[in-house]
């Protein structure tokens, strides 16, 4: 019992602490409610502090996996096996990060069945940082699958008035998309005689075979992303859940399908990879380019934010299946800060739902007369969703550009569009929302930001800014792991000279 | 092989049965003689009695073959025979509640559940033909008095007449595909059987007699295209007698067509292979569609049992030892998940009678949170989502079908399993997103030990059973190989 194999699964379960004390808060009343969020920011708190801690445990310099514990457990094909390496090390703190400003942004937002919500908040918690610590391939299914549960539930019992088609699509999409996974992951069982992640990684799987388990991965994966086209239910989604719902769903659950790509469809099918790397990134480009048009014409400002996320993700995929060390640490990097920005600006687009209960950007105007804290940290985060120098937006798209660059110019030069794009997209969106003049008689009574609402924004903001400039922190923790997931991806498809440059 | 009856120690391996056929005989005598209005003890001393021979399977203290062959002792037997004793005793006490209104008061209730019960445990021992009808048939006549024991209610005497029509014929297909097989074979033992087919080889009235076999035990297990019977059934009956038949019967046919299959017919694996790959894609797909458009709640769960014997036969189609570990788990997993619905079912209660339609349900959630928080659960494990333990169930099942290369099948069963999704969130959504128009009765205590013990054994499988469970299952798979 050390810190070294106590420390993830504290991490993981610990949540579920919160749950078990909610668990025993009597229903209803004021004070119930109360009791209920103030378990479930303690115990965030608690775990992102703990996260923190492990962050700050972490060797960076050594490639391989830290704080491992492995056990068979059901069996000889489930185990109980987690550990962190570069690559998921800083999903697990981004996950114990936004949770407290989840729970903080609905502390007066969501008033119905509090009890219920930050109880599935806290399991939606666990089963985020499972997915990220597990090295079981099983556990990994049931982390990526499970946070569907929770999910839906969000979607259905606290979302907006089509939350029951949404909550359904939500379901659908990903749940068809995962099935298949389960059957190649058996299929792996069958193969490589484990489901320990690690031994798998060291695992030739014949090439044949390579090729169906990549495509089963990738339905799940691309729907999860989402990658164009699969990307249909994201919208909707978004649009419907409430506010913490959709900073959840845009800031890590979107990054499961990143996540996956990385650890298992790159290492584990590294020839299936090569293969289909240009049919990645035909959707990758049709993802940036379209999806960003398409964001030109909304009229809903979640709807918005949701397909500019899906066209960030469309460089993520392109990074990613670049297969160099600056597009792999370029994806990780505009994951990681795709996290921070579309969170933030979903939480910028609550404080202002719940003042004016629309979502219409035409309802909107002027609103920098009344609110210019909220003018400015709406402003930081537009920026950064456009990618300007000096935001960590700017970083991963960069890395992933020239990442990218140096496989397949054409790819690059149709990413470009994407980020003249979105330029016009945010910052019309931002022109409509917060220039112009205050006319409406339904804004002019509107407060600034209040105190919870600076306390979730204002931490995010210098996250944003001291990663625009410094993302040594990041790119340093990343650094060895992506180095020795591209020397052994380029080893197996016989690249002549393994493209790993330093990525300072 | 003992075939001396004449010492009390040779007897060992059936001591379970033996006590409970004579604790069911004295049940019945008291029974007759006491007073009508106590008869309510009578139930929980048949749980007792359940919970003592299931004591004597756990602890047997001899396994074997006796009686010239006809009984067998394993620890298949053992696994499969808890089960179903505890399938049985939860059922029982399901129906302890709202006895009066279900029409299951009377004291035959009881002692008809007992007769059922140890048909199951001779059915789950059989080694021979002829002691596989002996068990079948005491089961089903009793199960069939049971569907129909509301008798002054038109829906559960209809029930109870529909169901003896189909079971006896399915029964005489049964025999028939047995007098094809003694006639091919020339043998009813099933360890003989193996020896003459390995012999003589494959014929084809042998096959013609496993086809009418199977079919008989795929009607009692209600896989399609035999499953006629089952909505109308567990509509009819009343519902704490549903909850019966829907649990324990299953389990004990599906280890008696284990047991032919593995052990009788192992030479023919292709030939058998073939029926059951197409029983469990069958029922897979049109339970899923079929019960897309149910109202009633119990013909709902009549479709997703139909369904869930598709998912469990995934297992069976491989012929593989992980496929019969597969299909052990999954009977355990959804005895569990059955005797939580139907406590559920039985808990939500508005103020015109029990819940009859899914839009019954409506706002459940606010009314009796945990009656629906049960219920979600249990509607998620059903889907297959992780965590909860259907998805383990499923697990196990699909890995035995894709170790044994059955990608069609798979991909068959998994694309089921989504569109099965539909039906299970619709009660979901009922619940919890829709704004409650009925006032819900109170919950009796029965029920809500009954609940809350299955969702936690739902919710916490991988940490507490899932282990013990698959070791279990595990051994008891390897007595047949």
């Amino acid at each position: 019992m050390t810190f070294d194999n106590t420390i993830l699964s504290i991490l993981t379960f610990l949540p579920l602490l919160g749950v078990a004390a909610i668990l025993f808060v009597p229903a209803g009343g004021e004070s119930a409610a109360n009791l209920s969020r103030g378990i479930a920011l303690v115990t965030s708190l608690v775990v992102l502090a703990l996260s923190l801690f492990m962050w700050a445990a972490f060797d960076p310099s050594t490639p391989g996996f830290q704080f491992v514990v492995d056990h068979a457990w059901i069996g000889d094909n489930i185990g109980y096996r987690v550990g962190v390496d570069g690559i998921s090390v800083l999903f697990v703190v981004l996950s114990a990060l936004l949770m407290p400003i989840c729970i903080l942004s609905s502390w007066d937002s969501v008033g119905t069945r509090v009890r219920e919500y930050m109880l599935v908040f806290l399991i939606l918690e666990m089963l985020m940082i499972g997915v990220f610590v597990t090295l079981d391939l099983a556990m990994f299914y049931v982390f990526f699958e499970g946070t569907l549960l929770p999910m839906f539930l969000i979607i259905g019992i606290w979302g907006g008035k089509r939350r029951i088609q949404a909550s359904y699509k939500f379901f659908f999409y990903t749940f068809v998309g995962s099935v298949l996974m389960l059957l190649a992951m058996m299929a792996m069982y069958w193969d490589a005689g484990t489901t320990n992640i690690m031994r798998l990684l060291q695992h030739d799987f014949p090439q044949g075979m390579q090729v169906w388990l990549w495509l089963a991965f990738f339905a799940s994966f691309a729907v999860k992303m989402p990658m164009w086209p699969f990307h249909r239910w994201l919208p909707e989604a978004h649009v419907e859940a409430p506010t913490a719902g959709s900073v959840i769903l845009a800031a890590i659950l979107l990054k499961l399908g990143g996540y996956g790509f990385l650890r298992f469809s790159l290492p584990m099918f590294p020839d299936a990879s090569a293969q289909f790397a240009n049919f990645v990134f035909l959707l990758s480009v049709a993802a940036i380019i379209v999806t960003s048009l398409v964001a030109l014409v909304q009229e809903d400002m979640k709807k918005l934010i949701a397909y500019s996320s899906v066209a960030h993700m469309g460089f993520v995929t392109m990074g990613i299946f670049a297969g160099n060390a600056l597009g792999i640490q370029g994806a990780i990097f505009q994951m990681l800060s795709h996290g921070l920005v579309s969170g933030a600006l979903f939480l910028c687009v609550g404080v202002v739902y719940d003042r004016l209960h629309t979502r219409e950007i035409a309802a909107y105007g002027g609103l920098v007369e009344n609110m210019p804290r909220y003018a400015v940290a709406f402003m930081v985060f537009t920026m950064a969703n456009v990618g300007l120098p000096g935001t960590s937006g700017f970083v991963g798209e960069f890395l992933t550009m020239i990442g990218v660059f140096q496989i397949n110019t054409w790819v690059a030069f149709g990413a470009a569009f994407g980020v003249i794009f979105s330029a016009g997209y945010a910052l019309w969106l931002y022109r409509r929302v917060i220039f112009g003049a205050l006319t409406k008689e339904s804004l002019k009574s509107m407060l600034d930001l209040s105190f919870k609402e600076k306390a979730v924004l204002y931490p995010l903001i210098v996250l944003v800014i001291v990663f625009g400039f410094y993302p040594a922190p990041i790119l340093d923790t990343t650094a060895s792991a992506v180095d020795a997931l591209v020397a052994q991806y380029s080893a197996s498809v016989g690249l002549s000279e393994p493209l790993v440059a330093a990525a300072h | 092989m003992n075939s001396d009856i004449t010492s009390l120690a040779s007897l060992a391996p059936a001591f379970p049965e033996i006590i409970l056929a004579v604790a069911t005989l004295v049940l019945l005598l008291v029974g007759v003689a006491i007073n009508k209005e106590r008869s309510a003890g009578l139930s929980y001393a048949a749980i007792a009695i359940l919970a003592v021979v299931a004591a004597f399977v756990a602890f047997q203290p001899a396994d074997g073959i006796i009686f010239n062959g006809v009984f067998i002792g394993d620890a298949f037997t053992r696994y499969m025979k808890l089960l179903v004793l505890g399938g049985s005793a939860f059922a029982l006490l399901l129906a302890m509640p709202h006895a009066l209104e279900n029409g299951v008061h009377k004291y035959e209730y009881a002692v008809l559940a007992l007769l059922a019960t140890l048909g199951m445990m001779v059915m789950v021992s059989a080694n021979d033909l002829m002691s596989l009808y002996i068990g079948l048939e005491l089961q089903s006549l009793a199960v069939y008095v049971l569907a129909s024991i509301k008798r002054d209610d038109g829906r559960a005497t209809e029930a109870g007449l529909k169901y003896f029509v189909l079971g006896a014929l399915s029964s005489g297909m049964l025999l028939y595909g047995a007098s094809l097989v003694y006639g091919f074979t020339g043998q009813t033992n099933l360890q003989e059987i193996v020896q003459a087919i390995a012999m003589e080889g494959r014929s084809i009235g042998l096959i013609f007699g496993v086809v009418f076999l199977l079919a008989g035990i795929a009607f009692k297990l209600s896989a399609v295209p035999f499953h006629m019977w089952t909505p109308d059934v567990y509509e009819g009956a009343p519902t704490p007698v549903t909850a019966f038949l829907a649990a324990a019967p299953k389990v004990a046919a599906m280890a008696l067509m284990i047991r032919l299959v593995m052990d009788a017919f192992e030479p023919i694996t292709r030939d058998w292979q073939q029926i059951i790959i197409f029983l469990s894609i069958a029922s897979m797909v049109l339970a899923s569609f079929a019960a897309i458009g149910q109202r009633s709640i119990k013909r709902l769960i009549a479709y997703s049992s139909i369904g869930h014997v598709g998912f469990a036969l995934v297992g069976l189609s491989s012929g593989t030892q992980v496929g019969v570990e597969g299909v052990a788990i999954y009977m355990a997993i959804y005895i569990t998940m059955t005797i939580g619905l139907f406590a559920c079912l039985l808990s939500l209660r508005t103020g015109r009678g029990p819940v009859e339609t899914i839009d019954d349900l409506a706002g459940a959630s606010k009314a009796r949170p945990f009656s629906a928080a049960i219920m979600a659960i249990l509607m998620f494990s059903l889907i297959g989502l992780p965590p909860l333990a259907g998805f383990f169930a499923k697990w196990h099942v699909f890995l035995a079908a894709i170790e044994a290369q059955l990608f069609v099948l798979a991909v068959i069963g998994v694309l089921a399993s989504a569109v099965s999704a539909y039906y299970y969130l619709r009660v979901i959504k009922v619940m919890y997103f829709d704004e409650p128009v009925e006032v819900f009765e109170a919950v009796p205590n029965e029920l809500n030990i009954i609940m809350a013990v299955s969702g936690f054994l739902l919710v916490t499988y991988y940490f507490t059973v899932g282990s013990p469970l698959a070791t279990f299952a595990h051994t008891a798979a390897g007595s047949l190989f």
